[in-house]
């Protein structure tokens, strides 16, 4: 390891005025082929390029980013993880994530400041309290941890909600997840560049993806605004603009692309230890180590690329705030911004082999992607490595679209994040 | 907030408005003799367009009628918008990204 | 007695108007027309906060929105806000401020420890530590967020109100400093309906902070006072102040936030005014004219109270009559500080030295500078400042001649106020938003607008133009061309622009880092983002770590991640990043500039949809009586339903028991109006409803009845409902409460899209129709005695429809039946619903007749194996998974139905509906619990699927449930588990779905 992270090592380089810490990463010029290239340099691409090298042994691997690493989704999503999904396929793959989380300061010696605060989600009326339960107890005997909350437990979590909602949106019950929580979320993509880097990834940025160069259904490189780069094997993880990349190899994608909105107030001392999120009003909120409120809005309803959010999503989530949290209605928000989210008729991901060999895409994680980040590439690292899908994800085949197996979480949990 | 220029009622808020995805996607007569791949182009693919995109929307708290916009993606410009089932008008594509 | 700092004339504050505050504890005096700020200048108070990391001592750097120290708790309990910036706060009788991060108080605050360990925590340490143990995380992170955040949120519901409006305008012009008056009245008078925005409460913008300019040969501010008059008097000009433009979206869309109350006393604020307002504003035009920004030269210990920019010196010398120090130093690149040194020199104020990183200025400036005999150090720096809770002293040196270092120990000039200067920034940000590229003027070293992404033009400061005399004339050209776009031309004479200097400044000296003594980061700190104490050398040490991205140098360091998102801080982070990659600036880039410009109160975008204005409360016609007679209520999407009607001493478990008892006994009654009701008419109407229906309906009989279902095109059930035949072209179909809406624009969609060529006419009738339905025995004999419809089951059978009239009231009724019994569901014009209830309710006496709830419709119809969507669906589920194949047609098409027939649909391993027998007949399985055949001693263990209803059912004498599990029909007469959350395992049978009346006898009798 070329240079450990530590007390010791911050108080070293203290003594030379910090003068001479390494470079995190290098910004190499690309080699004229690699075994796989990645392209997106978000946290699930770095993630991929890390699992390859790590674990299966594939070193000359580039990640191609055409702006700055961690520039979309990852950079600009509310940071929430959790693994209480519904389905035993989900189930099984946000939990395998978990337990990434869970170790993941240790294993890139980078604190990602995984916060295991709790993750909380909001029932508001009959119908939610059934799907609570349903979910509860699927996630319980999946091994994931998930237990109701009363109302008075709740508010002896998060004393500043209104459990009457002001009579309209009452607090019913929660589910909560203790093992759930937040992340600084930057910092798992410079973490995963960082170790990624020192396994001999070529990190490229700057560097816009124009084509790919396809031979007999077979890929063989990726033109791009470094000139053409040969390379065995591509893995396309793009998010938003997951469907301009696969046209580009010919392939059809069942997404549509929506701006997300999030924000943030000014920050204030803690008032909000644990994540809560309300489906049925559209809003989640937590606080962040700096004591900024980050709160999750919805989508625009339009295909859009504008990394913005509208007017009218922030007054229905903000409402939606107040009247949960009526103490935070003299809160100011200080910045909004939107990230463009590739959503899946079925609220699941696409971790799959395409029609073209050697071509594989991971995408489709609307708007949960974030949480998933670790168990994505650890997954994505394997299907590339091996050729085929591992068993956590063989459902999330592209193929589901046309057998009918569905994975469809947001018809069936009320939570659709 | 977009302004859209309902064919019938007028230029209006976004917020009166649903939004019906890709235009032009015919729903096929005879999905008997369709595969299932074929089937599966119907109902779940769609081009998703980074650029100018050819996209359904319907006036739900006004006329309630539906109508096809062609709007830029990118810019959220609006390039024309034209009745359900008439054919997109030929669009001066300079802005388009 | 005036306050010790206060002038004793000039300014524009009220003198004869007294105001008493509070800061930390303490009483203060100032006047009306001072803020927070210059009233605490006032009154020598320049220490008000703590640094956010360092917890060093700051004092107020600016005079306006751009304040990135002076950030103040104002208010207390429910009213408290925190992180004001004091220079925004208008001075109010009666405020009450408080410094805020730090403990026990603004003086004296332990955590300045920060300060002196600082050398551990260059920016990102916390991504190199605290992580070991790896269990000790939350403990550290528990600490740091103590430590982090800067105000406190209030503490209870906020008491006051807040509102939004719609507008729509020609011209929106934002900023009334030169350029935007004379823009607001050239549109104006060219008739354009004009709005002038202005985030101060007064008209003028940079005139109100200059001594001696003149327009029109007249002082500056009487100029204004005209201008805003004649505004004033036009009609179609509307003047918004106190008025921050916050948003520039798609469309031309603004938001713009009102500030309608915060300046007023707490016992003279009216009660009809809200306190925030939201302008959702829709312009033709927008004419930015936003002004700049002064940003402040970056070096050695530039943080210290008392250090301020030059602009804001002079701001609080003229507009408020305060001294904002006895003895100064100019710090400046540009000639723009002479005009502060010479101000503050007038107003009695030492002026020790001008330090002018210039080697040799010489100018108009600088010679009135030297006429006024004040010392002009050329080619010198500030190399390091003294002074701890206020700047007391600063070190000034030579340059070299390349800037990079400085020469000798220094000059020592005593002092207690810095004023700095480092150029102008336009306020580019509203056009940025705008999705407008901005451009860098190498002259001037800033970002300036390039060509506008929208309807939208810039005018003045805000577009590189600083003359006074240039902005008057850029505003009104731009007023003039602006309202010719939106349609109205300039009448008459053209008129001339009003007149006024242009001042010749002599070029700056552009030095993003001014050097000091020492290496960079080996002592005194050059702080780039006061709020987020980020320094030169964390700028640095980013840029070595490989953070190369202006984006990842913001985000690692958090530079211009404060509450003022960078306003000073931004620009000089950049051009310290230039300089240390040698490149010119536009290669750095510049980070996103995103709304809003100031914060923005959540309460104003919430406005009054709250309480009961979040989401519309649909009540049935019935309400009023359902609550009169004690109903416990649920939630059904928007509608309020009756839950289930308890009687004194009743647990909802008896009553749901009695009423589902009453509805098989002798007779039950509930309100079904909230079903979904859609008219449908036309010659196609029938065909229409073949296409979306999974079954057939062109043999349907008028006057018949017929359950259908329906389904999403991936196959998938998306609702049921009971649709009758009333005429030849004449259908009413009815839906779930929860998808009424869903289901006509589906509807809709099919028919506009897809069949244009057929013709049909769909009608949402919901509310228009108040529905009863009887069930029981009963219901019969009641409906007799109301109804002049034969009721024999000969004349009037199962599955059919009459009309006619109920108690004396027009009405349609339906023989259909959600319950399994002898039922009738009657339609009457929603305004008679109430007297039917009524009547109903008086004639049903001698039947024991019993109002029953949704809970009781839920066990009745479980008890029938009856589907409620959304309960035993789940958006995963098809009519052949619910056993239901009977309702699929295999002779025509329909929505969804090639679906149905795709590879994975006929695996025998599918979710299907079953019934469910518990082993102990008491014992009632709870919804959602998972079903399992082995039960393991921990989990995972590999579930069939769920219970989807279960209810105690008081006719079946037992508990009954229904459940979605894989490959369940196969199972029949097999044993399932639920393992529940308790430990305690549920052991059940699986069954049939029907647990009552198989053969269905009741229901036809």
């Amino acid at each position: 390891m070329k240079s450990r992270y530590s007390i010791f090592s911050l108080m070293r380089n203290a003594l030379s005025y910090h003068e001479k810490w390494p470079e995190a990463w290098r910004s190499p010029e690309p080699k004229p082929s690699y075994d796989v290239i990645i392209v997106g340099g978000g946290g699930h691409g770095l993630a991929t390029a890390y699992y390859l090298a790590k674990l299966h042994g594939i070193h000359n691997v580039a990640v191609i980013e055409r702006g700055w690493l961690g520039g979309g989704n990852t950079g600009r999503n509310t940071t929430i993880v959790r693994s209480n999904y519904l389905w035993d396929e989900s189930a099984a793959l946000y939990e395998h994530a978990l337990k990434l989380w869970e170790g993941m300061s240790q294993e890139l010696n980078y604190n990602v400041m995984f916060s295991q605060r709790g993750v909380m989600n909001l029932a508001h009326n009959q119908h939610d309290l059934r799907e609570l339960s349903r979910r509860i107890n699927a996630n319980r005997l999946n091994g994931v941890d998930s237990e109701f909350l009363t109302p008075q437990q709740i508010k002896d979590l998060v004393p500043i909600i209104d459990l009457r909602g002001n009579g309209r949106y009452p607090v019913l019950g929660a589910s909560m997840q203790r093992r759930g929580g937040t992340a600084r979320h930057d910092a798992v993509a410079w973490g995963y560049a960082r170790r990624a880097d020192e396994q001999g990834v070529d990190i490229i940025q700057e560097c816009p993806v124009h084509g790919f160069e396809i031979e007999n259904g077979k890929v063989v490189g990726v033109q791009t605004a470094k000139g053409l780069i040969k390379a065995k094997k591509v893995g396309v993880v793009v998010a938003g603009h997951s469907s301009v990349m696969a046209e580009m190899a010919g392939i059809r994608l069942p997404l549509v692309s929506h701006p997300l909105q999030a924000l943030v107030s000014e920050p204030v001392k803690p008032v909000i230890d644990t994540v809560v999120m309300s489906n049925a009003i559209h809003a989640y909120i937590s606080q962040s180590d700096k004591g900024e409120l980050v709160i999750g809005a919805g989508v625009d309803k339009y295909v859009g690329y504008g990394q913005r959010g509208s007017l009218p999503v922030t007054e229905e989530t903000l409402a939606a705030v107040c009247e949960l949290f009526p103490s935070l209605k003299r809160m100011r928000m200080m910045r909004q911004w939107g990230g463009i989210v590739d959503t899946c008729p079925d609220a699941s991901p696409i971790i799959s082999k395409t029609p073209v060999e050697g071509f594989f895409i991971n995408c489709g994680w609307g708007t949960g992607g974030f949480k998933a980040t670790p168990g994505s590439g650890w997954v994505f690292a394997d299907t590339i490595a091996n050729d085929r899908p591992h068993p956590l994800n063989e459902a999330f085949s592209l193929e589901r679209f046309n057998s009918g197996y569905l994975v469809d979480e947001h018809g069936a949990a009320a939570v659709a994040h | 907030m977009l302004e859209i220029n309902c064919p019938y009622c007028g230029p209006r808020f976004e917020t009166e408005f649903s939004y019906g995805g890709e235009a032009h996607i015919e729903r096929p007569k005879d999905s008997e003799n369709l595969t299932d791949e074929q089937w599966g182009d119907y109902v779940f693919m769609n081009s998703n367009t980074k650029g100018v995109f050819l996209e359904r929307w319907v006036h739900t708290s006004g006329c309630r009628r539906w109508f096809n916009v062609a709007r830029d993606t990118v810019s959220y410009q609006i390039l024309a918008v034209y009745e359900t089932g008439a054919k997109p008008p030929k669009l001066d594509l300079r802005n388009d990204v | 007695m005036p306050a010790r700092f206060r002038l004793t004339q000039g300014g524009l504050i009220d003198r004869s108007k007294p105001v008493s505050f509070q800061f930390n504890g303490k009483v203060y005096l100032g006047f009306e027309g001072d803020t927070l700020a210059s009233a605490l200048i006032a009154n020598g108070v320049h220490l008000v906060g703590r640094s956010f990391k360092y917890h060093r001592p700051r004092g107020i750097m600016s005079a306006g929105a751009e304040e990135a120290n002076a950030l103040i708790q104002v208010g207390e309990g429910a009213r408290s806000d925190p992180n004001l910036r004091a220079t925004q706060i208008e001075l109010v009788d009666g405020l009450v401020a408080s410094s805020q991060n730090c403990w026990p108080s603004v003086e004296f605050d332990v955590s300045i420890v920060n300060n002196f360990a600082s050398r551990l925590l260059p920016s990102g340490f916390y991504y190199k530590t605290f992580m070991w143990p790896a269990s000790f995380w939350m403990t550290y992170e528990s600490a740091i967020r103590k430590a982090a955040g800067l105000g406190k949120a209030p503490e209870g519901p906020d008491p006051d109100s807040y509102d939004k409006t719609f507008a729509h305008c020609d011209v929106l012009v934002v900023g009334a400093g030169p350029s935007g008056l004379t823009a607001a009245l050239s549109a104006g008078r060219a008739g354009a309906r004009v709005i002038l925005a202005e985030q101060d409460n007064a008209l003028g913008g940079d005139l109100l902070s200059e001594a001696d300019a003149e327009i029109q040969g007249q002082p500056a501010l009487e100029w204004v006072e005209g201008a805003r008059a004649e505004l004033e008097g036009l009609e179609n000009v509307r003047i918004l102040t106190r008025t921050q433009c916050y948003g520039y979206f798609d469309h031309n869309f603004i938001g713009l936030m009102q500030n309608l109350t915060d300046h007023l006393p707490q016992n003279a604020k009216p009660a009809s005014l809200p306190r925030h307002r939201l302008w959702k504003l829709r312009a033709k035009q927008v004419l930015l004219a936003t002004g700049a920004i002064e940003r402040p030269l970056v070096f050695s210990d530039n943080d210290r109270p008392g250090i301020m920019l030059a602009s804001a010196c002079r701001t609080y010398v003229n507009r408020y009559g305060v001294k904002p120090g006895k003895k100064a130093v100019i710090f400046t690149n540009n000639d723009g500080a002479y005009a502060a040194a010479l101000d503050l020199h007038k107003a009695g104020i030492h002026v020790a030295a001008i330090v002018d990183l210039r080697s040799d200025p010489e100018g108009p400036m600088t010679e009135q500078a030297r006429e006024a005999g004040l010392r002009i150090l050329g080619n010198h720096a500030v190399i390091a400042t003294a002074g701890d809770k206020r700047v007391k002293a600063v070190l000034v040196a030579p340059l070299s001649e390349d800037g990079e270092k400085v020469y000798g120990g220094g000059e020592k000039i005593d002092c207690d106020l810095v004023a700095v200067s480092g150029g102008w920034n336009p306020t580019v940000h509203l056009h940025s938003q705008s999705r407008g590229k901005i451009v860098f003027d190498d002259d001037y070293a800033c970002f300036v607008p390039g060509t506008p992404a929208q309807e939208s033009v810039t005018a003045g400061a805000c577009s590189g133009n600083f003359g006074l005399g240039a902005c008057l004339t850029q505003g009104h050209d731009a007023g003039i061309a602006t309202a010719a776009k939106t349609g109205f031309k300039a009448k008459g004479r053209k008129r001339a622009p009003p007149k006024a200097e242009d001042r010749n400044f002599l070029p700056a000296r552009w030095m993003w880092l001014v050097p000091g003594d020492k290496p960079l980061g080996h002592g005194g700190k050059h702080f780039v983002d006061v709020q987020n104490d980020v320094t030169a050398a964390d700028l640095h040490l980013a840029l070595r770590e490989g953070y190369r991205s202006i984006e990842h140098v913001k985000r690692y360091t958090t530079t211009g991640m404060g509450t003022d998102q960078g306003k000073t801080s931004n620009v000089n982070a950049i051009g310290i990043v230039a300089g240390h990659f040698g490149c010119p600036i536009p290669n750095v880039g510049v980070t996103t500039f995103r709304p809003p410009y100031t914060p923005v109160t959540f309460g104003v975008f919430a406005g009054r949809d709250v309480g009961d204005l979040l989401d519309p409360v649909r009540k049935t016609p019935m309400h009023a009586l359902h609550e009169h007679a004690g109903a416990a209520f649920e939630d059904v999407g928007q509608w309020k339903r009756p839950w289930y009607f308890p009687i004194a001493g009743e647990d909802m478990h008896q009553a749901v028991n009695r009423e589902v008892k009453a509805c098989r006994d002798s007779l039950g009654v509930m309100d079904a109006s909230t079903l979904g009701k859609i008219d449908i008419q036309g010659k196609d109407a029938a065909e229409f409803l073949n296409r979306i229906y999974t079954n057939a309906w062109s043999q349907l009989k008028v006057g018949a009845c017929r359950y259908g279902l329906m389904l999403g095109e991936d196959g998938m059930v998306m609702d049921d409902g009971v649709t009758s035949r009333l005429g030849e072209n004449h259908f009413l179909m009815t839906t779930t409460t929860g998808n009424a809406a869903p289901v006509l624009g589906h509807l809709e969609e099919y028919l506009q899209t897809e069949w244009p060529e057929l013709e049909v006419y769909l009608t949402s009738v919901t509310e228009q129709f108040a529905t009863i339905s009887l069930a029981g025995p009963n219901a019969r004999n009641l409906l007799a005695e109301l109804t002049d419809i034969d009721l024999s089951a000969e004349a009037f059978p199962f599955m059919t429809l009459r009309e006619g009239t109920a108690a004396g009231i027009p009405a349609r009724v339906f023989r259909i039946s959600f319950t399994g019994d002898l039922s009738y569901e009657i339609n009457v014009p929603a305004s008679y619903g109430a007297a039917l209830w009524q009547t109903v309710m008086t004639a049903g006496e001698k039947y024991g007749i019993t109002p029953y709830g949704t809970e009781a419709m839920h066990v009745l119809r479980a008890e029938k194996g009856f589907i409620i969507v959304g309960q035993e669906t789940d958006g995963s589920v098809t009519p052949f998974d619910l056993g239901m194949d009977w309702i699929v047609s295999k002779k025509k098409d329909f929505v969804g139905r090639r679906s149905l027939f795709r590879a994975d649909m006929s695996k025998d391993d599918r979710k299907q509906l079953v019934g469910l027998l518990t082993d102990v007949p008491e014992q009632v399985l709870p919804e959602g619990a998972q079903l399992v055949e082995k039960v393991e001693d921990k989990p995972p263990m590999k579930m069939l699927g769920h219970v989807t209803s279960s209810y105690h059912s008081p006719n079946v004498g037992r508990s009954i449930a229904m459940a979605l599990i894989k490959g369940g029909r196969a199972r029949m007469g097999s044993k399932l588990y639920a393992p529940l959350a308790d430990g305690k395992v549920v052991t059940c049978t699986v069954t049939g779905v029907v647990f009552y009346d198989k053969e269905g006898e009741r229901t036809r009798g």
